[in-house]
């Protein structure tokens, strides 16, 4: 079990590192990055949704990808996954790059995301059970059977998906997307429309489920004391580009601000007092 | 699911669980299942009336006995089997799940494998009680064409999965907004693949078109049969090889269409 201050600690490590020399990938083995993003873009027609952005993360770290609407950090988590092409600029997953070896990680990896859905017409063991032989998963019907103890799905495990309170649905969806024990972790706005108990009970268990499997979670989200309880690194951006980068204590050091939220509020409204320059 | 790595071995127990899927969704609906029945049963009904009718009233239909209901029964597994491609499809978009299949290790040869196989089910739903009914009511046994119907089908079938796949491709690329194509495409190749009349009804431009469309050699090589006693396995041949040929194409057009897809977003959007 590491506490979050190691995780930190662990994830900058790499990130001096990645300063120091050339970029460090996992293909000459100098480090194993879980997610290597490098000068992205992405330009639909005359909008630029992602300009050139770039971020190295480390396998077992928790990251939040903060930024208003539009700021470009779906795009940039759908590029990751493959959902999108880049316009140029190079992605790596887990050592393979996206999209043309896909095939290698896909398995590997998960998601949650508020655009999509699972079939609400199948019940919740039906939907698992689907996902869980997309992902070829051992032993599956013991899978599921854990999932639901610790995700507490026991009592609607039978129940058709669409016939579910929303927190009940974001609890199936994030068993879905640990159906495969991913080593990484996709979630957009995984907190999103839910109590702030069930919410929290959400972030605990992703906390907990790094721990345990030294997985890595990049997450988008708009909730700055998500951000501030789970991330070991925050990256903000704003109009497609990465306006700050580092823990989140010396963020709020930075902008001389005491919660993420009021940092998130300065840079939305241009209140940077000089510490875009010194972040960068 | 990643269209760059068509070279990898197909997984059945991908496919498998993809069949699982609209499984349980048909057993969970019975507005889907009754649907299935329905309107082929409406269809044969309808059309087989008329056929009594034309040949109490025509010496040549009279000869030429099941022509009509053959032809609906046959245009039924070419329009039904692409229906339950698409629809099958079209489920995945309504229910905003293509995500979640386009991220896990699905392959785009997987997912339409599995489309192709679930078309087949929907289609002997549909199909098998309108055959039924058909020798019930109007003495015509479509089984008794024996071995000639394989061919027919086969046939059919393989254009109908050549429409579904690049329709769906047009899908998946502009969003539910090209959901009507789906519906209506097929009656764009109805008056030229010569179903109910002879190809040489057509004016001699419109019959070059009309030989380009595998389905055009199915209906002509039934009038064959049932008129002739014939069976022109060269007419059959002929549309393998032009099936063999769109089914490659329909593909092609949808892997193009998901890069496209994937290049302009429209994966993320998945709505209109």
């Amino acid at each position: 079990m590491h506490s979050t201050a190691q995780w930190r600690k662990n994830a900058f490590s790499m990130t001096e590192n990645s300063k120091a020399s050339s970029r460090p990938t996992v293909a000459d083995g100098t480090l194993s990055a879980a997610i290597e993003v490098d000068r992205l873009v992405k330009l639909y027609k005359q909008t630029c949704a992602v300009d050139g952005i770039s971020f190295t993360l480390p396998r077992g770290s928790i990251t939040g990808l903060l930024g208003g609407n539009g700021a470009g950090k779906t795009t940039t988590i759908a590029m990751i996954m493959g959902l999108v092409l880049p316009t140029s600029g190079r992605v790596r997953v887990l050592g393979h790059r996206m999209p043309e070896q896909s095939a290698e990680v896909l398995g590997r990896m998960n998601f949650e995301s508020p655009y999509v859905d699972m079939p609400m017409r199948l019940t919740v063991r039906q939907n698992l059970t689907i996902f869980g032989k997309l992902y070829a998963v051992e032993n599956l019907a013991d899978r599921i059977a854990r999932l639901a103890d610790e995700l507490d799905l026991n009592d609607f495990i039978d129940r058709a998906n669409g016939k579910l309170s929303a927190g009940q649905k974001t609890r199936v969806a994030l068993a879905k997307a640990l159906i495969n024990q991913p080593e990484l972790l996709l979630l957009d706005e995984p907190t999103a429309s839910l109590d702030p108990d069930t919410a929290d009970w959400v972030r605990a268990h992703l906390e907990r489920y790094r721990n345990e499997n030294n997985a890595t979670i990049l997450l988008a989200s708009h909730n700055m004391l998500e951000v501030e309880r789970l991330c070991d690194r925050v990256i903000i951006m704003k109009r497609g580009r990465v306006e700050d980068d580092d823990t989140p204590d010396a963020i709020m050091a930075r902008y001389n601000r005491t919660t993420l939220e009021e940092v998130f509020l300065d840079v939305a409204r241009g209140r940077t007092n000089g510490a875009k320059e010194e972040a960068r | 699911m990643s269209e760059l790595s068509l070279h990898r071995g197909i997984s059945v127990q991908r496919i498998g669980a993809m069949i699982l899927r609209y499984w349980y969704l048909l057993m969970s609906s019975w507005p889907r299942l009754l649907e299935l029945l329905y309107w082929p049963a409406l269809q044969i009904i309808t059309w087989g009336f008329l056929q009594l009718y034309i040949a109490q009233n025509a010496n040549f239909f009279a000869r030429a006995g099941g022509t009509l209901i053959g032809a609906v029964i046959l245009w039924d597994i070419l329009f039904r089997g692409q229906l339950g491609f698409s629809i099958s499809f079209l489920e995945e978009m309504w229910a905003r799940n293509l995500g979640n299949l386009m991220m896990s290790p699905l392959k785009p040869i997987e997912f339409l494998l599995s489309l192709m196989v679930m078309s087949l089910i929907r289609l002997a739903i549909g199909v098998i009680p309108m055959t039924l009914l058909a020798i019930a009511f109007f003495h015509f046994n479509v089984y008794s064409l024996g071995l000639p119907l394989i061919a027919f089908f086969c046939n059919l079938i393989f254009t109908s999965w050549s429409v579904g796949i690049f329709v769906s491709g047009l899908v998946l690329r502009n969003g539910l907004g090209a959901e009507s194509i789906v519906w209506t495409l097929m009656f764009a190749i109805m008056p030229l693949a010569c179903i109910y009349y002879p190809v040489s009804v057509l004016p001699a431009w419109l019959q070059t078109i009309a030989w380009s469309l595998p389905p055009t050699y199915v209906f002509e090589g039934m009038r064959a049969l049932l008129i002739e006693q014939t069976f022109r396995a060269d007419l059959m041949l002929d549309a393998l090889a032009i099936n063999a040929a769109l089914l490659m194409a329909s593909f092609g057009a949808f892997l193009a269409l998901l890069r496209s897809a994937r290049k302009h977003g429209s994966l993320l959007a998945g709505g209109e």
